[in-house]
Parts: structure tokens; C-alpha cells; sequence
């Protein structure tokens, strides 16, 4: 599992633990209920709005995958809350994340 | 269990000053001794340093400074709410019997590297304190109808009690006008929506019953205690619009000190932003969920200091290090009817709610008299 390679090349896929099947977020290496080590589940992921505000012209908004992993995104047009988004570029810099969604 | 007080305290203003931490650690443990002479420095067993600053060692360095050879020296770090966690950790030693009095001194410079929790990256780009503070914001507004006008009532009632505290960092009132109009941050929040970060310093000694007989006749106790983690990254919190980490730490405290919300006369809490206010006192049980602001439009109608009158974190500033533990001096004041123009009606029960990046953890402390 290499979250963070995969994410530097732009893929947001999701660990999975490889024995009780969990999503496991913040991404680690191991799961957080069993233990054992996870994998990355490598799908197109679809996120829903929950919560946002703006700064300038920058939307910032709480989007959650598979109904358990939360992260925070940008989005340069208006969301709404409930809305299904998808990350449109994501990946690290300066050591810090960013996702972007349309 | 011994039971535990608080024998002495010492402060500094809160400031922007380009200080030293050692300085400032060093000035706050000297106004302690200086305002308590009688204290032998041989007797005290451990020195707990409350801190986000990366110099090293500064528990050690302390001792030596104040003229302290401890059993037990050592700092503690837990972003904001570091300085309750340290008084949970020295009422811990004295409880168990491995120290009878502990020196806890917490310090912060304006720069502290703890403003930004850089490991959450769930958070993205969007590090920065103002956009989990944006997310309540907008989170509790809508769930509760309430209005950035209503949200402003909390800063203008805390600068006003900050105007009353000679250390706080803010000297001026503002109007609900002058909140509205102060600098846009995001769409949820402005400028004095916010606590600021500064430089300050705040020690206390703790001490077990037996010893705090030789130092005061009018010892405070800490009776209850409730902590609650849960978790460490902002989007982990399943309500943006109330605190369960404060929930749960709250009823731990209120059930170990054997008693009920409305025993409260007087309490300190975290308001690092406006929203924060009514979702703590909501959290805590002050009110039912959504009245918070009611309560504290209550309290600056009638000009009641019941909730943070230091000023809370927005008048007062924020020393990351040092917030938890002055919050903490401003309930022994209260307690002991010290506190001059901000004195609450003869309160008998105080509360100290302290916490850390986006109410993911809690400390709730209860003291009495």
C-alpha cells in the first residue's frame, strides 16, 4: 500500500484492510480494527458535499466517500450540500495535500 | 485518593513580545514565588512544562532557573488544550502519592509552531484553524438559524470582559458593527470572530491536602475531571454543529465531582472562534442545543461574567500553552473573590473547558472551593 505515490501522480484511491475489508482513513498501512495491513481499493470514487464556505473565490468543502472518509477539497464553482462530486486533481504539495472537485 | 488543590499562581500579560519561551515560562513561575514567599522550593517533587514550542528540555531548564531540583521533570504537549492536560498529569502524580506538590508552568511565543496541525491532511490544502472554524460556523448557523449579527455577540461580550483583565492581549470593546465589518476571512467568519495568537505565561502549584495547609486558608480543590480524544483530524468529528469529545469529558468531570450542570456558578471556555461559545455550552449542557446564543445574549444584556469573564481566548489571546492553565487561574480567582471588576456573585463551583484542534480532544476541569 503507497498512498501517497499513487496520490503524487494524481490517482486518490482508498486503503482497504486486506482481511476485514474496512476503509481505512487517515491512510496507513495497517488497519485500525484488526490490525492487519491494508491495500488500495482503486476505484473512480464519488464524494458528497456535507458541509462548505468560501475564501475569496474558492470554494472549501467537507466531501465524504463510501459513507465513512471525510476530507476537505476545493471547488471553484458554487456546491451544494448532498451534491456528488469527484476529485478532479489531486496530489501533495510542500508535504501537505490538496484535492480539487468538480 | 489525596485530594488535590491549588496553592499559588503566577501570570504574565498576555503580549506580541518577540520573547524568549524560557523568558517567559521563567517570568510567570517568578511572579508564583513572589506573590508566595513562604513556598520552599525543596518541597516541590515535580516540574511540568505546558508547551508547542520546539526548544528542548525546558522542564530542566526551568528548575534550574527557579532554583528547583524536582524528582519528576518533564514537558507536555497536546496543541491547545496542553495546559489542562498538564494539571491532569500533576493532580495525577500528587493522587497517586509520587509527588505532594507540582509546579506546572505553560508558555507560548505569537509564533508557536502548535497553530497548525500539519499532519491532518484529511483537511487538504485547508490547514489553517479559519476553515474548521468556517465549517462550524456555516454548519451551526444553518442547523440553528442563527445569524452572523447573532454569532458576533460572543466577541463583543468577551473583548468587553477582556477589558476588565489587565493581562488580556485585547484592551478594546467593540459593537456587533464593528465584528461585521472587521476583515473577511471566509464567508463565515471575520477577523474578531477569531483568538489571536500571542505571547504569555501561566504557572500554578498543586498541591495534596496535607501540604496545602502549610501555604493557604483558602486552599481551592479539584474535584472533578473529564478528558475525552476522539480523534486527532478535523473531518473525523461526526457533528459539525456540537463538540462530543467536550460532551463526554463534560459529564466525565461533572460526575467525578458529584454534581449536576447547574452547580456551575462560574466557568472559562474554549472560545477560539464566536461559534465555538454556544456550541460548548450547549455541549456541556449550559442549554439545550441551538439556545446557545440565547444564554449568551442573556449574559452580556445583564452584564453577567458568569461565562468566560477573563475575556475567553477571543479578549484575552491565546498562548496555545498557557490558556488552559490561566483559564484555570481566572476560576481559583473567582473561587476566592480575587477577581476585582470581573467577580461573579460568590461563586462556589467553577468549570474550565479547554480544548484542542477542532474539539477532536477535550479537558473539562471542575474546582471548588
Amino acid at each position: 500500500m503507497n498512498f501517497e505515490k499513487e496520490l503524487e501522480q494524481g490517482r486518490f484511491y482508498i486503503p482497504e484492510c486486506s482481511a476485514c475489508k474496512k476503509l481505512v482513513w487517515p491512510p496507513s498501512e495497517f488497519c485500525d480494527i484488526c490490525n492487519e495491513e491494508t491495500s488500495l481499493k482503486k476505484e473512480d470514487f464519488e464524494g458528497k458535499i456535507i458541509e462548505f464556505s468560501r475564501q475569496n473565490e474558492e470554494y472549501f468543502c467537507v466531501v465524504e466517500f463510501c459513507d465513512s472518509i471525510r476530507i476537505m477539497a476545493k471547488m471553484m464553482t458554487k456546491p451544494k450540500k448532498d451534491q456528488i462530486v469527484k476529485i478532479s486533481n489531486c496530489g501533495i504539495s510542500e508535504g501537505s495535500y490538496y484535492f480539487h472537485i468538480i | 485518593m489525596v485530594k488535590v488543590g491549588i496553592a499559588a499562581y503566577g501570570m504574565t500579560p498576555f503580549t506580541k513580545d518577540d520573547d524568549k519561551i524560557e523568558t517567559i515560562l521563567h517570568k510567570s513561575t517568578n511572579d508564583l514565588f513572589q506573590k508566595n514567599p513562604k513556598i520552599d522550593k525543596k518541597e516541590i517533587d515535580a516540574v511540568l512544562i505546558s508547551t508547542n514550542n520546539n526548544s528542548k528540555y525546558l522542564s530542566p531548564i526551568l528548575s534550574e532557573m527557579s532554583g528547583i531540583q524536582p524528582k519528576i521533570a518533564h514537558s507536555i504537549e497536546s496543541l491547545c488544550n496542553s495546559g489542562t492536560n498538564s494539571i491532569v498529569s500533576a493532580f495525577s502524580y500528587i493522587a497517586s502519592g509520587l509527588a505532594d506538590m507540582v509546579l506546572v508552568s505553560g508558555a507560548e511565543r505569537y509564533d508557536s509552531p502548535g497553530q497548525i496541525l500539519e499532519w491532518d491532511n484529511s483537511r487538504g490544502e485547508f490547514k489553517h484553524p479559519i476553515f474548521w472554524a468556517s465549517i462550524f460556523s456555516k454548519s451551526y448557523k444553518q442547523k440553528y438559524d442563527i445569524s452572523d449579527e447573532e454569532l458576533a455577540v460572543v466577541s463583543v461580550k468577551n473583548h468587553k470582559q477582556a477589558s476588565k483583565n489587565p493581562n488580556a492581549l485585547s484592551k478594546k470593546t467593540y459593537t456587533v458593527e464593528d465584528v461585521m465589518n472587521s476583515k473577511k476571512l471566509t464567508d463565515d467568519l471575520k477577523l474578531l470572530d477569531c483568538s489571536r495568537p500571542c505571547t504569555g505565561s501561566a504557572s500554578i502549584l498543586l498541591a495534596s491536602e496535607e501540604v496545602m495547609k502549610k501555604y493557604t486558608d483558602s486552599p481551592i480543590w479539584i474535584t472533578g475531571i473529564g478528558q475525552k480524544t476522539t480523534s486527532a483530524g478535523f473531518t473525523k468529528n461526526t457533528s459539525l454543529s456540537s463538540m462530543e469529545s467536550t460532551k463526554i469529558a463534560g459529564q466525565t468531570a461533572l460526575n467525578m465531582a458529584n454534581h449536576n450542570i447547574s452547580k456551575i456558578d462560574v466557568a472559562e471556555v474554549h472560545d477560539a472562534f464566536s461559534v465555538c461559545e454556544p456550541m460548548i455550552l450547549e455541549s456541556l449542557g449550559f442549554t439545550d442545543p441551538g439556545n446557545g446564543m440565547d444564554m449568551i445574549k442573556n449574559l452580556h444584556q445583564t452584564n453577567n461574567f458568569k461565562i468566560n469573564p477573563r475575556g475567553g481566548l477571543i479578549g484575552c489571546g491565546h498562548p496555545l500553552g498557557a490558556t488552559g492553565i490561566s483559564q484555570t487561574i481566572e476560576i481559583i480567582e473567582q473561587l476566592q473573590n480575587n477577581a476585582k471588576s470581573r467577580q461573579t456573585d460568590n461563586p462556589k463551583t467553577g468549570l474550565i473547558h479547554n480544548m484542542s484542534a477542532a474539539a477532536t480532544s477535550s479537558t473539562v476541569l471542575v474546582l471548588e472551593k
